[in-house]
């Protein structure tokens, strides 16, 4: 399948167009990772973005519009408050599955879902909760899920590892780190044959790109021409370890790079600059373009897996390291930007989390109230062509 | 003081049967594993074999007897030392508790055993197909298979290593790029673990795709999507999304490739709930099956076998004709001994039956054609009638397809069984190369007939 593509560097750089000489596309400080000094071994690194003394202002919200970015907001508060409300859930003991929070990551999934809809196939791994929040997953039936109920958004049968709501094009969520990576690009082969212009797009870790079948996938879609997006989530950390204790680089745009696709390092807790950059590789995808890889680079301020905030991992990571990533805050700068714009005003930000709030704790409170599947259920699903059990009151 | 005969228990429910014979009468010398007697009820008869040795000292319950309790004294076995006047007293004894009681029905477990299955009813019997056929290769029947329900239905591709240009590593897809055209006969590059999830994703996004496998051995590196996505999602999803996916290719022995490129992982795939495995032998069934297998709305593991591809069969040529997943065939009738095979090995095992019935002994063949879910009906039925079973397979005994119908018959149809269920399978090691040992690894005709013989206790 010749793609016709041109897939020299220079060729992707004149395809990126403005997000080659963009901010978000600055390729960063080199830094030697094979001999010393060896400019042949030298591997791109994240440089400042993994540093959180840097991109921490205020964000540049110069051409979006306030509804856009009052939706934005909206969006973050809601997965921070649903994320923050699952913790307690954890430590109070109602939620006893594994439970992998995003909390400080939220604005990559909300910028990205900005370009999406309904026939769009997006597909999320172990830390979910936030794409299917982003797409707009309906708040009570996600709680539903991680609390087993029939009314969960997998009808109680996956939990919070297992999420899917193909009604918003969330396709699903699988917590074998980079399962969902070919699947994306699969779902990509069938837009491509369906001929529309639906994208898929494949949520990963800085972790998953660790895995084998990632750079299969990224090498099947680039020679395939396929509208999939690859946004890695790089937060520094896969489960307890430190990138670099686990790559030669802390950036994993490389591995586009080697297959020829277009990519982006970007602030990952910028969510005007990220659905930027997002937009223009989606667009790119539903007009033929084939592939990007999207690194957006965030933190997330609690553990791997559950509501405490791992301080004692990693080789770095520290109360101090988190209360320095606190300040790059992706909706504290949003706030900020607003406010500085004259887009809210002072108490309007807390007031809007105060209602959200209050919304999602009532989510909450009925699905703690909501009852468990039938025990029919146990043999039911296992084949297509089964009865699905009727889902309650929504 | 005399060891007691007890009367067995055929059943766990059983209460009460007939002593139908003595083997032994008294004085006699008894070994270990001699046969004494033989015990019969309404629906089986059972040889009681003597546990301990000594000499019968005494016949309690004679020859005829009807509605002997379970448990009751039938007989006294005198150890070393002993005299006959010791009889006496135990003759009045009770009943010692046998150390292996059979379990009662309340021990059941309350898990089911019985796999999961679609929950439609079973299908039809085969269509009595009286169209037109044609003499073909099983390769070529495939393909036709492949090429008809391309046609019927734009959602179906197929995609693998060298499917397109090449034709497929063994000529299965020959001439198909040439009528779809490389949209939907797509080549891949050597990336198993890529190419099956890529297949996942198209099957969950709406399309019908066939993912060919050069050989299931290299399934092996994308066993995750295998396991964990195609056979999980429809159930983890609560219903919501379904992977309607076919993976075909070559599976089970080939010659001289050693222990990475021969072997048979039927078991392994029918082990896993949400897979249909389905491993045909005739060239009608491999197409049949293949075309209700890419309409099947289930991911569904097709098994083929290298050395069948070549082989010829006449081949229903009406593109209607399918089989149904989920029933064996009788591939051969026959009264006397059940022999189950799936793929290569019912060759084995018709040829064994011929050999059988040379010498008198009428075996029937039943293929299983689909090993999840398994036709446990047909198998039942025909053991009620012959009331012995030998399993052939390919793969390892280690919790082979052989132990899975040996476990299915101690539940569905024990009280039927007249001897216990006899496995042949490859020998429990990883392929030997040297063709000596290959010979010696992989099950064979004789193999067959002797397993046929040993259920019949038969030299």
């Amino acid at each position: 399948m010749a793609s016709g593509r041109d897939t020299t560097v220079k060729g992707l750089q004149a395809k990126l167009g403005n997000l080659a000489e963009s901010e978000y596309f600055t390729p960063p400080a080199t830094k030697p990772a094979g001999p010393e000094n060896d400019a042949e071994y030298a591997v791109k690194g994240l440089d400042s973005l993994a540093d959180p003394a840097f991109h921490n202002a205020p964000l540049d919200i110069t051409d979006w519009p306030h509804d856009r970015l009052r939706g934005f907001l909206h969006r973050m508060l809601t997965i921070r408050a649903v994320e923050e409300r699952l913790g307690e859930l954890v430590e109070s003991g109602d939620v006893v599955c594994p439970v992998h929070l995003a909390i400080g990551q939220e604005a990559i999934p909300v910028a990205v879902s900005h370009h999406l809809t309904p026939a769009d196939r997006v597909f999320g791994a172990h830390r979910s909760h936030g794409h299917y929040l982003a797409l707009g997953g309906d708040i009570y039936q996600l709680f539903a899920e991680v609390l087993g109920r029939a009314d969960g958004c997998s009808r109680g049968m996956g939990g919070s590892m297992h999420l899917f709501a193909p009604e918003v094009g969330f396709m699903g969520s699988v917590p074998i780190v980079a399962a969902t990576v070919p699947v994306a690009v699969g779902a990509a082969l069938a837009a491509k044959m369906d001929k529309g212009d639906a994208v898929a797009v494949s949520y990963f870790g800085d972790g998953a790109a660790e895995e084998g079948v990632v750079h299969e996938s990224l090498n099947l879609a680039s020679q395939m021409n396929l509208p999939v997006l690859f946004v890695c989530e790089n937060n520094l950390y896969a489960s307890h370890m430190d990138i670099s204790q686990r790559q030669p680089s802390d950036s994993t745009a490389r591995f586009a790079q080697a297959n020829g696709i277009p990519h982006a390092v970007i602030d990952g807790n910028d969510v005007a600059g990220t659905a930027r950059v997002a937009g223009e590789m989606i667009t790119a995808a539903r007009n033929g373009g084939g592939p990007s890889y999207l690194e957006a680079v965030t933190y997330r301020w609690r553990g791997h897996v559950g509501p405490d905030e791992n301080t004692d991992v990693g080789i770095r990571r520290s109360t101090a390291e988190i209360a320095a990533w606190k300040r790059r805050d992706p909706v504290a700068r949003l706030v900020a930007a607003m406010t500085s714009r004259g887009d809210m005003s002072g108490n309007e930000p807390g007031a809007m989390a105060d209602a959200i709030r209050d919304h999602v704790d009532d989510c909450a409170a009925r699905a703690l109230e909501a009852p468990y599947p039938e025990n029919s259920a146990l043999m039911d699903l296992v084949y297509a062509g089964s009865p699905t059990p009727a889902s309650g009151g929504r | 003081m005399p060891i007691s005969i007890l009367m067995p228990a055929l059943s766990p429910t059983m209460t009460e049967g007939n002593l139908a014979k003595w083997h032994k009468k008294e004085g006699d010398t008894i070994n270990s594993g001699d046969v004494l007697a033989e015990i019969e009820t309404d629906k089986a008869t059972m040889e009681v074999e003597a546990v301990d040795e000594g000499v019968l000292g005494k016949i309690v319950v004679k020859e005829g007897a009807e509605g002997v309790p379970v448990n009751a004294v039938i007989g006294l076995i005198l150890a070393d030392g002993e005299d006959a006047a010791s009889l006496k007293d135990a003759a009045a004894a009770p009943a010692a508790v046998p150390s292996e009681a059979p379990a009662p029905a309340s021990a059941v477990p309350t898990v089911p055993t019985i796999p999961a299955a679609p929950r439609s009813a079973a299908p039809a019997a085969d269509p009595d197909y009286t169209g037109a056929t044609v003499t073909m290769t099983l390769r070529e029947a495939l393909r036709d298979a492949i090429a008809e329900e391309m046609r019927a239905d734009p959602r179906v591709f197929l995609m693998g290593e060298e499917v397109a240009q090449y034709q497929g590593a063994y000529k299965v897809s020959q001439g198909l790029l040439e009528e779809f055209g490389e949209k939907r006969i797509i080549d891949t590059p050597i990336t198993e673990h890529g190419f099956t999830g890529l297949g996942v994703g198209a099957a969950m996004a709406g399309l019908r795709p066939i993912i060919e496998f050069m050989t299931f051995n290299f399934a092996m590196q994308a066993m995750d999507q295998l396991i964990n996505s195609a056979a999980k999602t429809h159930y983890m999803s609560g219903g919501q999304m379904s992977t309607p996916i076919v993976f075909r290719g070559a599976n089970g022995a080939a010659s001289r490739v050693a222990a990475q490129h021969s072997q048979d992982f039927a078991s392994w795939f029918a082990s896993v709930p949400g897979l249909k495995v389905v491993a045909p032998y005739s060239g009608a069934d491999a197409k049949g099956l293949l075309k209700s297998a890419i309409r099947d709305p289930n991911p569904i593991i097709f098994l083929e076998n290298e050395l069948l591809y070549g082989r010829s069969f006449e081949i229903p040529q009406d593109p209607d004709f399918t089989v149904p997943i989920g029933r064996a065939r009788i591939a051969r009738p026959g009264n006397d001994v059940t022999i189950c095979a799936y793929s290569m090995m019912v060759g084995h095992a018709l040829d064994a039956a011929e050999t059988l019935a040379a010498e008198g002994i009428d075996a029937e063949v039943i293929d299983l054609r689909t090993l999840r879910p398994l036709d446990t009906e047909t198998i039942v039925t025909s053991v009620k009638k012959t009331n012995r079973l030998v399993s052939v397979e390919e793969g390892w005994p280690y919790a082979g397809i052989g132990a899975e119908l040996a476990a299915q018959m101690m539940e569905q149809a024990f009280d039927w069984l007249d001897a216990p269920v006899k496995r042949v399978c490859a020998v429990d090691v990883p392929m030997p190369y040297a063709a000596n040992l290959e010979e010696l690894a992989l099950p064979k005709p004789a193999d067959v007939v002797a397993a046929a013989k040993s259920v019949l206790y038969r030299n």
